[in-house]
């Protein structure tokens, strides 16, 4: 009985068919993300900000570290969410950002520690915190909205690593780009509310999912 | 699976008979069960249906039918477990005694029109899954194929609809 019911099922679904447009490959489109956002955002730095503060903080080895650390955690991030939004790709795509992750937590940790600890720079200067805070989670939204239409497409069947991954890769998007904004070193309390955002903006992801990811 | 992609509806049907044995030996390595086994094939072939735009002719066709099946049978242990972990099968439910005021509120609405009027009253993806598993005695497939809806989602919005409706004849009866 259920194997003539499952008969129908193929029956109706071949009457249904309709041709569809074949989905490009999942590293195409990662890089089609990630070209777009840093086509617009280094237009936007470039024309609010500049790059002066950015490339003199560069100069300092564990600085520049950082920053490749969370620019890598971006990329990687994205790539493997678009790869495990569709079926058949190894799972092993999702262990691709641990290394970057680890490396941008590890460089920020040892900036805390050059600085004793102290929950404020040397100059006593701690008041930019909540608004690092507020620019992650901030610009994760236009971000994370233009990755999640982009991955709902593939209609993933296992939508929980792709959320989580996607959500970090916009998280830490939005990090790199608070970069250009941030002249100073981190701070312990620095440090805690980059990965209070970051972890807030894969949160929500997660949690909103299936109806962001439209998923099978 | 590249003619299909097309609209070769022949090669696509075709394509879903011969793959269903194959699927169903997947799930069995999940569940014993035969209808639960069917269940599964079916929630298969449908999300095959749906996200058939993302298989790539230069990879090979089985890993990425495999891991659809797999997704799909996981979902429906986890259901299972979730389900049995909440839910008791009430027996006596269907039940209709000679006594009027033994039977239950569900059985105590006796007009059709009374029923549509609780319908209307239901969420739109509520009343369709409950209009297509309970009234027009569709299978969770077929009810799937007909809304849109996944069979995960059908079963939530039954489960939610005849809670609704079990709270509207209460607050009638009050």
């Amino acid at each position: 009985m259920a194997a003539v019911q499952t008969e129908r099922v193929i029956v109706t679904l071949a009457s249904q068919l309709q041709p569809v447009r074949r989905l490009r490959s999942p590293l195409l489109r990662a890089l089609l993300w990630l070209a777009v956002v840093g086509g617009v955002g280094g237009v936007l730095i470039a024309r609010e900000v500049g790059l002066a503060i950015f490339l003199q903080r560069l100069a300092v080895p564990r600085v520049a570290v950082e920053d490749v650390a969370i620019a890598l955690t971006a990329i990687t991030a994205v790539i493997a969410a678009f790869e495990l939004s569709v079926p058949g790709h190894s799972p092993r795509w999702a262990l691709l950002p641990v290394l970057p992750l680890l490396s941008w937590v590890s460089a920020s940790g040892l900036g805390c520690l050059r600085n004793g600890l102290s929950l404020q720079r040397a100059d006593g200067f701690a008041g930019e915190s909540p608004h690092c805070f507020a620019f992650i989670a901030g610009a994760s939204v236009p971000l994370g909205l233009g990755l999640f239409w982009m991955l709902r497409r593939a209609r993933p069947i296992a939508p929980l690593p792709v959320a989580a991954l996607g959500t970090l890769g916009v998280a830490a998007s939005a990090a790199f780009m608070l970069q250009f904004f941030h002249p100073f070193d981190v701070t312990v309390i620095d440090l805690a509310l980059h990965l209070s955002a970051v972890g807030l903006v894969v949160l929500v992801g997660t949690v909103w999912r299936r109806p962001l990811l439209a998923a099978a | 699976m590249r003619a299909a992609q097309s609209g070769d509806r022949t090669a696509y049907e075709r394509l879903l008979s011969e793959i269903s044995p194959l699927i169903r030996a997947l799930v069995r390595r999940h569940c014993s069960n035969r209808a639960d086994i069917e269940e599964m094939v079916q929630d298969t072939l449908l999300t095959v249906h749906r996200v058939r735009h993302t298989y790539d002719p230069s990879r090979p066709f089985c890993p990425w039918l495999a891991a659809i099946a797999w997704r799909r049978s996981i979902d429906a242990l986890r259901r299972r477990i979730r389900v049995s972990r909440y839910e008791t099968p009430e027996q006596g439910v269907y039940e209709t005694f000679s006594d009027a005021a033994a039977n239950s509120d569900l059985e105590g609405v006796r007009s059709a029109e009374e029923v549509e009027q609780l319908l209307q009253l239901l969420p739109p993806r509520q009343r369709q899954a409950l209009q297509s598993l309970k009234l027009k005695e569709m299978t969770l497939a077929e009810a799937s194929v007909a809304s849109g809806q996944s069979v995960a989602a059908l079963k939530v919005n039954t489960h939610r609809a005849l809670k609704t409706l079990r709270g509207l004849l209460e607050g009638r009866k009050r």
